[in-house]
């Protein structure tokens, strides 16, 4: 009984203790403080040296400009679309493609989107050479263009999915059918109407997640290689050169720039609030204004579209992946290679068996941890009656607010003057902390919805708590603890940097090795890594979404639908 | 002694605001009805007797069953059975698993357990049907079976908070003559909140208005 009372604060502190002295660990060294290096009077000289790096300006330019952009554009698409096609059969369709879309890792999704744009990929060789007059690759700066125009697409391509999710799940409390019936019958077009009438309760709900997205765009690492340009690179990729520099005293100005990235992100979440508010004010007025409709087929059919384009890209994206890794020779404006081969898988494979095994092992791991303190968080909650707030919220969010570049490499810092020997452990509990967020944010909704008068019947039959949890809660919920412990498993799976700094670069997983792969890569090398990154998910959703349906074949009531 | 249900100056607030007051003694297979429009607290009486308040509501006064004080026993230690408007049989198991489920510790053995279990289902005319997905049986099937489960954990009292209109018309007699008879067989003092008139005067017993 009591350690499931303890289970919250602990699972807190398991959650945002790291993210705490990780930040810590960040500004002692960007005011000086680094003993371990020597650096033992405060000052701001790591801030000077940052100031004088001369690609400052851009590298802050593209953080900026590329999460708001992204962000903007994801949040436009969705809500367009939603408004369009809400009830619809679009929506349908869309809703059953979007664990399989959510699934794929951002860094497999970049690379299938570097492959499609870049000027060797499909694109360029859909429309070569009859309409390019190209008839070998032209020389030009697609992939890792110097605006993040290409970075910006990748992350819009993998943000929509997630936004879209979340915004699915809230609009139920909208009442968006009753709203629109309303809106509908006073005159007003589809997509005016939603907009007027509905969207603005539907945003009350997704703000958190769309703060999230800003925070995770602007400081975003792994998409950022791989999309991203180079010379200079978003603050975010600077940050992990300085951290990776064999010039340790780098580090000094790797914390600075960190403690940069996270007032920038915290200026732009500002800033962001204060559109909303902007927007607020003049929605409104632009709501009572009386306009019916503002050629309302045409933004159905530009968030159709847009929606499309973005889901198609990842797919695309992927098929792309799969061509190049058993491509054999393949011509330029030829769609398809001349030949196949699975000798890349074959030379690849053993390796990369061996790096499945270690990603698997610490992506289960953390999901089993954190599926044991959410599901302990979530009992104690229903046994003691305990209600929790927004703020518990705003706590949950907290590791997807702060960018991980901020805090991450001071938990690195603090590992390395504690002497601590990282190693898998460590960064298993630096994935939790990814992890616990998603888990619970997809679990806590099914589970506080499933109904309590089960509990008192089997109470009334003589069960006591244990026995109501594990033989009628945990049973009747199998299938959304599974999809939980699912996510939870993608969402490690996909982690790069905490791997990557916690680690401390020894610990590799598919992840880590697909992005090492970025800068002058093998094509082939990267389509067999990056499809064996996506594999391993998407089995775990198979067997997520499998798993209930065999167990439960013979119970017609268990079955969603 | 014979079994009797007893609520002495039972007063429920929500939030310090009175919500229900009761003072009643059921005897041994007897039927106390509980009548009032929805939203009067009448299911909030039944959770207070279950020990299942939910939080913000405050319960005084006391709950004695044969004697004993149970006011403060965990809902498991009371052996208060209770059926609702759905027959909330878990979805996760069969019928002869839902049954099971009920059957007290003390009938050790899996074979004893199945003759159990057996001998109940064929009680209720439903003999064979212990392998069934409790998804597939008819509302009246439905019915029994929750009201057998409710059984075969041997209550001491037993609570129905509206439990007969969800079916239609002509099952609705029969189950509810069923549930009646099985109560006054055993003994137990029966708790009804409805706001069917018809389900009072079928129960027989005294009444009380809450509103």
């Amino acid at each position: 009984m009591r350690p499931l009372r303890a289970a919250p604060a602990l699972t807190l502190i398991l959650m945002l203790g790291p993210v705490a002295a990780g930040l810590l660990g960040t500004l002692a060294p960007a005011l000086g403080v680094l003993p371990a290096l020597g650096g033992v009077r405060p000052g701001l000289t790591p801030f000077d040296t940052l100031l004088h790096w001369p690609g400052l300006p851009r590298a802050v330019g593209l953080s900026l400009g590329t999460g708001l952009a992204a962000t903007a554009i994801s949040l436009a698409v969705v809500v367009l679309f939603v408004a369009g096609w809400q009830g619809g059969r679009a929506m349908r369709g869309l809703e059953r493609l979007l664990a399989p879309l959510l699934s794929v890792p951002h860094a497999a999704a970049a690379f299938g989107i570097a492959f499609l744009i870049a000027p060797s990929g499909w694109v360029a060789r859909a429309l070569s050479p009859w309409a390019t007059g190209w008839d070998r690759p032209p020389d030009l700066l697609i992939v890792q263009d110097p605006w993040g125009v290409a970075m910006v697409a990748g992350l819009v391509a993998k943000e929509v999915p997630f936004l879209l999710l979340m915004t699915l799940a809230a609009l139920p409390q909208a009442r968006p059918v009753q709203r629109m019936g309303v809106a509908r019958a006073l005159g007003y077009g589809p997509v005016t109407g939603w907009l007027k009438a509905v969207f603005p309760a539907v945003y009350a709900q997704i703000r958190l997640p769309v703060y999230a997205v800003l925070a995770y765009s602007m400081s975003v690492v792994d998409v950022a290689i791989i999309l991203g340009p180079n010379t200079p690179p978003p603050l975010a990729v600077q940050v992990v050169r300085w951290m990776a520099d064999p010039d340790l005293s780098m580090r000094f100005t790797a914390s600075a720039g960190a403690v940069l990235q996270l007032v920038l992100v915290v200026g732009a979440l500002a800033l962001w609030h204060l559109g909303e508010r902007l927007a607020g004010a003049t929605g409104r007025r632009w709501a009572t204004g009386g306009a019916r409709r503002h050629g309302d087929g045409a933004l159905r059919a530009l968030g159709l579209g847009a929606v499309t384009l973005a889901g198609l890209a990842v797919v695309a994206g992927l098929a792309g992946l799969a061509v190049w890794s058993v491509a054999g020779f393949w011509a330029f404006p030829d769609a398809l290679p001349g030949g196949l081969s699975l000798r890349h898988w074959g030379a690849q494979a053993p390796a990369l068996a061996d790096t499945a095994g270690r990603t698997v092992w610490i992506a289960g791991a953390a999901t089993a941890l954190a599926m044991a303190l959410v599901l302990a968080c979530l009992e104690a909650e229903h046994r003691f009656g305990l209600t929790p707030g927004a703020r518990s919220l705003w706590l949950l969010y907290a590791p997807l607010l702060v960018p991980q570049v901020a805090f991450l490499p001071g938990v690195q810092t603090l590992a390395l003057m504690g002497g601590v020997n990282v190693g898998m452990g460590a960064v298993i509990l630096g994935h939790l902390v990814f992890v616990l967020p998603y888990v619970f944010l997809s679990l806590a909704a099914p589970w506080r919805a499933w109904d309590r008068r089960y509990a008192t019947v089997a109470a009334a039959l003589g069960a006591g708590p244990g026995r109501i949890f594990w033989t009628v809660r945990l049973p009747m919920l199998a299938a959304p603890v599974l999809t939980a412990a699912a996510v939870g498993f993608a969402v490690s799976v996909g982690q790069y940097l905490p791997t990557l700094l916690i680690g401390g670069g020894r610990v590799q997983t598919l992840t880590t090795e697909a992005v090492a792969l970025a800068s002058g890569g093998d094509r082939r090398v990267i389509g067999v890594t990056a499809l064996m990154q996506t594999g391993v998910v998407v089995l775990g959703f198979a067997l997520a979404l499998a798993l209930p349906r065999v167990i439960a074949r013979n119970r017609r009531g268990l079955r969603p639908e | 002694m014979s079994a009797q249900l007893h609520l002495d100056n039972l007063q429920i607030t929500c939030n310090g605001a009175p919500l229900v007051a009761l003072d009643a003694t059921v005897h041994a297979g007897e039927v106390l009805s509980v009548m009032g429009p929805s939203g009067i607290g009448k299911s909030t009486l039944l959770a207070a007797v279950m020990g299942t308040l939910p939080p913000g509501f405050a319960m005084t006064g006391r709950i004695r069953l044969n004697g004993q004080d149970i006011t403060h026993l965990p809902p498991e230690k009371r052996r208060v059975g209770i059926l609702y408007q759905e027959e909330l049989l878990f979805p996760h198991l069969s019928v002869a698993g839902n049954l099971a489920f009920a059957l007290p510790r003390h009938l050790r053995g899996r074979n004893k357990r199945r003759a159990h279990v057996d001998a109940a289902l064929e009680q209720i005319g439903l003999a064979g049907f212990g392998p069934r997905d409790p998804a597939t049986l008819s509302g009246g099937q439905k019915a029994r079976v929750a009201l057998m489960r409710m059984l075969l954990a041997e209550p001491r009292a037993l609570l129905l908070d509206e439990p007969f209109s969800r079916l239609d018309a002509a099952l609705r007699g029969q189950i509810r003559q069923l549930v009646f008879d099985r109560a006054r067989a055993q003994g137990l003092p029966v708790l009804l909140v409805t706001h069917d008139a018809a389900d009072a005067q079928a129960a027989g017993g005294p009444v009380v208005e809450l509103g």
